[in-house]
């Protein structure tokens, strides 16, 4: 097990110094001439040489990518053009709102989902089978920020039954300001016992939240049907059921038991699928996270920023999968053999 | 009252090629649904000029007089904040998101399935290499490293294509490679081996057409996530530009007008959900029909 976590940790390292490198490539071998940029369009050929020194890019490129890993392990993420703050001090306001966004997202999901996948494994074939599994391609075909818009007309402009944006209610800001602690609105509201605030973050959260869920919800479905029709015929299934265990335990219990593993490896996965996702529609709800902050920087050209937002998802990534993969380890030691 | 025990349909593992084919797709109506709409989308996108009643609209035509109409019987979509005819517009869409997802495929399986055969086939130090280079790529969603590219690019459909075509290849690497590792280690190519038959023609002769009906399943069940990355990443900006009749892009053009003309993001977005959603279907049918076992994340 300890031989199978250090390889498990030290792979992630070596993907990680790998993410490194690739946003270190796109940030100074694609583009023309950065230096040229920063000058800005009317500078002469001596501003360019002289902007060239400055960011340290007549170094020589290994030089200069030693330096950038330095810089992002010391925690010097550059500076974004669009806020004129360092990169990963932004990030660390931005990210606790996204990911209070996709967890929520992922409840809704997994409560939305499993029992669906239960019921489309059960009678397979049937009418609630195509329809659910119609249901789940459907939801992993949608284009969320088309949800989100025709969410946000539907339900705050036609029927007025949620706030059209924001991360609560303006008003409350005077009557009750939120005391920042943890950076977490969800958890720092309760904390401080502050309840009308609270509520109001919840009330804004479920139509991102929703629209976020919709691809996660999709995948869950169809896999927990999948797993479950591999599992229901196994020879433990079949004694469970030859003992005399009702349908619905069968089912719901013992074979979804054998489900939750893979279903567990995708979650990690759409974790952070779910987090680019957020690019497409926080935006659009104006939710303060990581979705928003890249749009800015997207509309504004900010390739600093750009490149945080991207090293910072893909580390969130490679953590969450492999805190994944030991959890499942933990659960079933056969895969330490593999 | 114990039920049978309820098994995956097997569709007949014995059965003649036509007649399991056939009870395949009896089994599967929505691939056949997927399918039909997804050979009229095709002919929508070949026959757009045709269809569409304001063709100049696909472009940069203007009518002033013409602004954000509803729907009605000469605008069957409406008309945008340009005064452009809506259903033109999202006719002539059918030509760009699928033919992108068509060539971001080829693209992507140009540079994976040979990096995939080598990896699988030579095993060793080559496989490491090329394994570990892909795992990198893998840490990414591909959208984020494709939206990563496609900034720092400037702003076209080509830039877009070769960004996500960049982030989507080595999803077949992986599959090529188990399938041509599994082909290599056994007998018959063992003994091609010993028989002194030349790698190049044992890869091309046995490596390959064993590859091939996974690769195919994937790619068929990839082609809607590509549309939808391509419309994502042309809504907010880093692809089509203006006037290009592409579907991301129209919903990114009418999300400003939104609240008070509807017409202008629904109907294009509803032509990316169908055209996703039908070809995934596909894809999905394809795969069950082929091998039911697998279970794919993108």
């Amino acid at each position: 097990m300890i031989v199978y976590v250090a390889r498990r940790v030290a792979l992630a390292a070596l993907v990680v110094a790998g993410v490194i490198i690739l946003t270190f490539v796109i940030a100074h071998v694609v583009p023309g001439d950065p230096a040229a940029t920063w000058a800005g369009p009317h500078a002469s050929a001596a501003q360019v040489a002289a902007a060239r020194r400055h960011l340290g890019l007549d170094r020589p490129p290994i030089v200069q990518l030693v330096s950038y890993f330095g810089g992002i392990l010391t925690g010097n993420w550059g500076i974004a053009i669009h806020t004129h703050r360092p990169v990963l001090s932004d990030l660390a306001v931005a990210a606790p709102a996204s990911l209070e966004l996709v967890t929520a997202a992922m409840i809704i999901a997994l409560v939305v989902a499993v029992p669906l996948g239960l019921v489309s494994a059960r009678w397979p074939g049937r009418a609630s089978d195509q329809v659910i599994r119609a249901g789940s391609i459907l939801g992993v075909s949608m284009p969320i920020f088309w949800l989100a818009l025709i969410l946000q007309l539907v339900f705050t402009q036609r029927l007025h039954v949620l706030p059209v944006a924001g991360e609560y209610s303006p008003s409350l800001l005077f009557t009750h300001p939120l005391t920042r602690i943890t950076g977490f609105s969800l958890i720092d509201a309760p904390l401080t016992g502050n309840w009308p605030m609270f509520g109001s973050i919840l009330a804004h959260l479920v139509l991102p939240a929703v629209v976020i869920a919709a691809y996660p919800a999709g995948l869950i479905a169809r896999m927990v049907r999948a797993q479950v029709l591999d599992t229901v015929g196994d020879a433990h299934v079949q004694m469970v059921r030859a003992l005399g265990f009702p349908e619905r335990a069968v089912f719901g219990r013992f074979a979804m038991k054998l489900a939750w593993n893979p279903v567990l490896a995708a979650i990690a996965l759409v974790f952070g699928y779910s987090l680019v996702n957020t690019f497409l529609v926080e935006a659009i709800f104006d939710w303060p996270g990581l979705g928003s902050y890249a749009t800015a920087a997207i509309n504004t050209l900010d390739t600093p920023a750009i490149l945080g937002v991207t090293l910072f998802i893909a580390l969130v990534y490679v953590v969450v999968n492999l805190v994944v993969d030991i959890i499942q380890a933990a659960i079933d030691p056969r895969i330490t053999l593999r | 009252m114990i039920e049978a025990p309820s098994t995956v349909p097997t569709a007949g593992a014995r059965l003649p090629r036509g007649q399991r084919l056939r009870r395949g797709l009896a089994e599967n109506p929505l691939m056949v649904a997927g399918g039909a709409v997804s050979v009229l989308i095709l002919l929508v996108a070949l026959l757009a000029p045709l269809l569409a009643p304001f063709p100049a609209d696909a472009g940069s035509a203007t009518h002033p007089f013409m602004v954000l109409r509803a729907p009605s019987a000469q605008h069957w979509f409406g008309t945008d904040n340009v005064g452009r005819d809506v259903y033109s517009r999202v006719l002539y869409g059918a030509r760009i998101s699928p033919l992108i997802a068509l060539v971001v495929l080829v693209l992507a399986c140009a540079i994976g399935v040979p990096l995939g055969i080598a990896a699988g086939f030579f095993g060793g130090w080559v496989d490491e290499a090329i394994m570990r280079v892909t795992d990198i790529f893998l840490a990414f969603p591909s959208l984020l490293l494709a939206l990563a590219l496609a900034e720092v690019l400037p702003p076209s459909l080509i830039t877009l294509t070769i960004a996500i075509a960049v982030t989507w290849w080595p999803w077949y690497t992986r599959l090529i490679r188990g399938q041509a590792a599994s082909v290599a280690g056994r007998p018959y190519v063992e003994s091609c081996r010993a028989l002194g038959i030349s790698r190049t023609w044992i890869i091309f002769r046995h490596v390959l057409p064993n590859s091939i009906t996974p690769l195919i399943v994937q790619v068929s069940l990839d082609v809607g996530g590509v549309i939808l990355t391509v419309s994502a990443l042309s809504f907010l900006g880093l692809g089509a530009q203006d006037p290009t009749p592409d579907w991301g892009l129209m919903v990114a053009e009418g999300q400003n007008y939104f609240m008070t003309a509807w017409w202008v993001v629904t109907f294009p977005g509803l032509a990316i959900l169908v055209t996703a959603f039908a070809f995934t279907l596909l894809g999905d049918g394809l795969r069950d029909l082929m091998d039911p076992k697998r279970i794919f994340l993108r």
